[in-house]
């Protein structure tokens, strides 16, 4: 394995402008970790030849001193962003053919600060899962192992399971994931990476395949904070193709990295230990909570009083939109189509052949929550949970800056470990969905093992368009953690 | 003026209420910058959101916003401040994304009226219950092909104002002069050109009958009906065979039918039982739209004078009658017309000249009030010449056509043919004498008791003269002249 791929962001940056490697150098080297690591199934299309091609604009652009941000940084792509030219799956049937006309605002702000795209990663279908195991183009594989048992094969988390995978195993120095109800965070804890969900209208959902689009939020993964913040400088802004999306400052995030957290009280919410949480969360949080004490915050106990209803409630408002939002794959006008005696018959050949388990689930829960004589009782009481639950976080950031709680309840778990029972898999959720519902940015640090040799992350929660001090208290938590543990490998 | 269908089991009064889509005068659609022209190539007119490509969100056009409030306004509607846009969920070949965005709960207008103009002069009031914004869908074609449907996106995603009123119509000329009145008001507005040819209005009806005093009963509703015409054959049409059903003992079922304008019938297409459950929910890709009093004020203060300010106008300051004022104020252009030729005229005489033979002209040579048979100008300076007395209102038809003709002043027409009024009572004279002296024998048995012969000696005195002479001074003289 080349030195190249084992470089942060900011050390390549770094590395770049030194003049002691070039863009097609470093894109070169990760091509080759990508080819090394097909058994990961981490990417649904490899685009290598555009890659060299914006690496060679890259080394040209560095020689003119006219780089961009991320100039020449090898990157990955979730396949639920829309790529001009570039097949564009949602890890779907039904769009597995389907190429866009169209860049989404986001991937296109990526590339005009100079990031090259290596391919388009795996997510589960139309990002529905925890496990990446939904994906219509087979399971992605977790770099990391079991101590225990080698041999299993993991999950890398989901929905951003590529992107994890690919980041966490060094095929790109980062990867853009998409968070609904945690799908940047629980997979960046599965593979040892900082995963970030900005702030609800912070990044352009324009070009991006819609899941749920009241909670959808793109975000970077990356294997440092500082690279974090260096990416997401290059993502976020306003849109005025999105209506949802936020008209505020964009600020320079890398520069609140300061080291600094003195004197910040940080929310430790009482809700978020349930029955039955491991010894092992348990000690990892009380751990996080001892690494901000000793950086001279103050941690406080505060109250979250609605967060056992944010389950139940995203499990409403997500499938509800999504059931209204995937009605557009009917094969009339792009993507699979099945042909039928009638038009009903052919929606109904087109879906059932385009759509998997998951997916099918959540549109099946998504009308019903919304059909006549159930929508006062789901979806309008679901509305009415979701503004208490997000009035639960105003009322805590009144008293505290930043919010600490565990992302995950457990480790990666071995793959097919949880098909008999979907509620198994949506329990994974139960730290991240009250942020999504509540809008506001999160962040999954990793700060520990597990006994058996897993990665495990802490989530820090901010105030709305604060990503600063997420971003500030991550870095400080990085440091404290000198998590250093690397996939067997690597 | 009530209208009634005479049953077996006695007298039966209609229900009607119209929900009205009238589409936005706009050069973009509601929520895409895809233009909106009508009669374009199919899949011309199409964004990549008009067609519901994967991650694509709609944008809401503040012109047609703006085209809402204003229509608000001209219906003296509440506007609404905040409004929400929902999605009304169901599949369809030309339904693009699954599902129309519409606005459901809270509509950008709630309530208003219409004043009916009523043929016999008399006006009626029908409530308004709400306008809302919503995207059309797109067309299906299903003459291209032996087996195919063909799709054109050219309307999907072009803004509609629906426009719902109140049940409160009794008669199928009631619902007439709603649709009538309504297309005159959005006119003026410029918010919908209410050509229902193009389908850039259509109409949905309710009808339902009872009884007088009796509450409503169940209602049907006539889908898509295109023409005034069409509405009126297809209230009369429904309306008898609800009459006909309750008095042979059956029910009425709350359905949608349609129009079959060949058959000049209606027809069930589906039953309240298959109605569709739209799942109606805010739709997340678009905010709650918030407009300020102030935003309002300012389209307030830039709406022209509508046609019932205008007939009142007419009225009071024309001493119009109400009937004469309504057809006039009913298009703007025409109103404008009458004005100019109005203008320090007989506003009565104006008004018979515009309403008579210059629309006659009009009519007869297919133009339009934009492009009139004669100007204004000439109009007036032509009624100038009756006032002063320079011509006789027989001639002035003459000269009329004329001016029609040649497009030629009037002035210019009554110079070049000599057709100048003789008023001059000595040449009158002289001309009565002459006809007295060649008819002797008239003249006695005019004297002897015949009256009637006196029209005789006017006719033969306007001969004579070539109908140049004032036909008062003739009348005069002529009595002298018999004694």
């Amino acid at each position: 394995m080349s030195e190249l791929t084992k470089l942060t962001m900011a050390e390549a940056r770094e590395g770049l402008k030194a003049k002691r490697f070039t863009a097609v150098e470093l894109t070169k080297a990760h091509l080759a970790a990508v080819g090394a690591a097909r058994g990961l199934n981490a990417f649904v299309t490899e685009t290598p030849d555009l890659a060299l091609e914006r690496a060679k604009l890259s080394d040209a652009k560095l020689a003119k001193g006219e780089a961009g941000p991320l100039e020449g940084l090898p990157i990955g792509m979730k396949d639920l962003f829309c790529t001009e030219g570039v097949r564009s799956t949602a890890c779907s049937r039904i769009l597995e053919n389907f190429v866009p006309t169209y860049e989404s605002t986001v991937s296109g702000k990526l590339k005009d600060a100079g990031a090259v795209v290596l391919g388009k990663t795996a997510l589960d279908e139309f990002a529905m899962g925890s496990s990446n195991e939904t994906s219509a183009f087979g399971p992605v594989t977790n770099p990391w192992k079991r101590k225990s048992d080698p041999s299993v094969k993991l999950v890398p988390g989901g929905s951003s399971g590529g992107s994890a995978a690919a980041v966490s195993a060094r095929l790109v120095m980062g990867a853009t994931g998409t968070d609904t109800g945690g799908s940047i965070r629980q997979p960046a804890s599965f593979c040892g990476l900082v995963g970030l969900k900005p702030t609800y209208g912070r990044c352009s959902r324009w070009g991006i395949v819609a899941f749920a689009s009241s909670l959808d939020q793109a975000g970077p993964m990356t294997r440092t904070v500082r690279d974090a913040a260096i990416m997401l400088g290059s993502m976020v802004g306003y849109d005025p193709k999105d209506s949802t999306s936020a008209n505020v400052a964009v600020p320079n995030f890398e520069a609140a990295l300061t080291g600094d957290i003195r004197g910040m009280k940080v929310g430790i919410p009482k809700e978020y230990r349930p029955d039955g949480l491991s010894a092992e969360i348990s000690k990892l949080w009380a751990d996080g909570i001892g690494m901000l004490k000793d950086a001279g915050a103050t941690p406080v106990e505060i109250s979250l009083p609605h967060t056992k209803y944010a389950l139940p409630t995203y499990y409403i408002v997500a499938p509800a939109e999504c059931s209204s939002n995937l009605a557009r794959y009917d094969g009339v006008r792009y993507g699979k189509r099945v042909e039928g005696k009638t038009l009903d018959e052919m929606y109904a050949k087109s879906r059932a052949a385009g759509f998997g388990k998951e997916v099918r689930r959540r549109i099946l829960i998504g009308t019903y929550v919304l059909s006549a004589g159930y929508y006062d009782a789901y979806y309008i009481k679901a509305q009415k949970v979701r503004r208490l639950i997000a009035d639960d976080f105003a009322k805590a950031f009144e008293t505290v800056d930043v919010i600490l709680t565990p992302t995950a309840p457990s480790a990666a778990f071995g793959q097919g470990e949880t098909d008999d029972n979907p509620i198994t898999m949506w329990l994974n959720d139960i730290f991240t969905i009250p942020t999504s519902l509540a809008g506001l940015p999160g962040l999954s640090v990793p700060t520990g093992l597990s006994a058996d040799g897993l990665p495990l992350g802490l989530q820090l929660i901010g105030r709305p368009f604060d990503e600063e001090t997420v971003l500030k208290v991550a870095e400080v938590m990085e440091r404290a953690a000198g998590f250093t543990a690397v996939p067997a490998g690597i | 003026m009530s209208y009634v269908i005479e049953g077996e089991t006695g007298d039966w009064e209609l229900v009607i209420g119209l929900e009205v889509h009238a589409q936005v005068i706009s050069k973009s659609k509601l929520f895409s910058g895809a233009a909106t022209d009508f009669g374009a190539e199919p899949n011309t007119q199409v964004s990549l959101v008009d067609a519901a490509m994967p991650g694509m969100l709609p944008v809401i056009n503040e012109y047609c916003i703006e085209q809402g409030v204003r229509t608000g306004l001209g219906l003296k509607a509440k506007i609404n401040l905040t409004s929400v846009f929902a999605r009304k969920n169901y599949f369809y070949a030309d339904l693009p994304q699954g599902y129309q965005i519409s606005q459901y709960e809270y509509p950008i207008v709630g309530e208003g009226e219409v004043i009916l103009d009523m043929p016999d002069g008399s006006t009626r009031t029908v409530g308004i219950e709400r306008l809302h914004l919503e995207q059309d869908a797109g067309k299906s074609l299903h003459d291209q092909h032996p087996s195919k449907s063909f799709i054109d996106l050219n309307r999907s995603g072009v803004a509609l104002m629906e426009i719902v009123s109140k049940p409160d119509m009794r008669s199928p000329e009631e619902a007439a002069a709603y649709i009538t009145k309504l297309r005159s008001i959005l006119r003026y507005l410029g918010s919908c050109d209410g050509n229902m040819a193009e389908g850039s209005m259509r109409c949905d009806v309710n009808v339902s009958v009872r009884k007088a005093g009796e509450p409503y009963r169940t209602r049907a509703e006539i889908k898509n009906v295109n023409s005034i015409r069409f509405v009126h054959q297809a209230i009369e049409y429904e309306a008898r065979r609800q009459v006909d059903l309750y008095e042979e003992g059956g029910q009425v079922v709350q359905e949608t039918r349609l129009f079959d304008a060949n058959k000049g019938e209606t027809r069930s297409m589906r039953s309240k039982e298959h109605a569709h459950d739209y799942r109606y929910f805010p739709d997340p890709d678009l905010l709650p739209l918030n407009l300020t009093q102030d935003y309002v004020d300012a389209i307030k203060a830039t709406l022209p004078e509508l046609p019932d300010e205008k007939k009142e106008r007419f009225i009071r300051d024309y001493h119009l009658s109400a009937y004469d004022a309504g057809l006039l104020v009913a298009d703007q252009a025409t109103a404008d017309f009458f004005e100019s030729v109005a203008k320090g005229r007989d506003p009565k005489m104006a008004c018979n000249w515009v309403m008579g033979d210059f629309s006659a002209a009009m009519n007869r040579l297919g133009r339009t009030i934009d492009n009139p048979p004669v100007s204004a100008a000439n109009l007036g300076g032509l009624i100038d010449l009756i006032a002063d007395d320079t011509i006789s209102g027989r001639l002035a038809k003459e000269v009329f056509e004329l001016m029609v003709e040649t497009g030629k002043a009037p002035a210019v027409i009554v110079d070049e043919k000599g057709l100048r009024q003789v008023t001059d009572t000595g040449a009158i004279e002289a001309s009565i004498d002459a006809v007295l002296a060649a008819n002797g024998d008239k003249v006695e048995q005019y004297r002897s008791g015949k009256d009637k012969l006196f029209g005789f000696f006017v006719g033969q005195v306007m001969k004579a003269t070539g109908g140049k002479a004032n036909p008062a001074l003739v009348n005069e003289i002529l009595k002298k002249k018999l004694g």
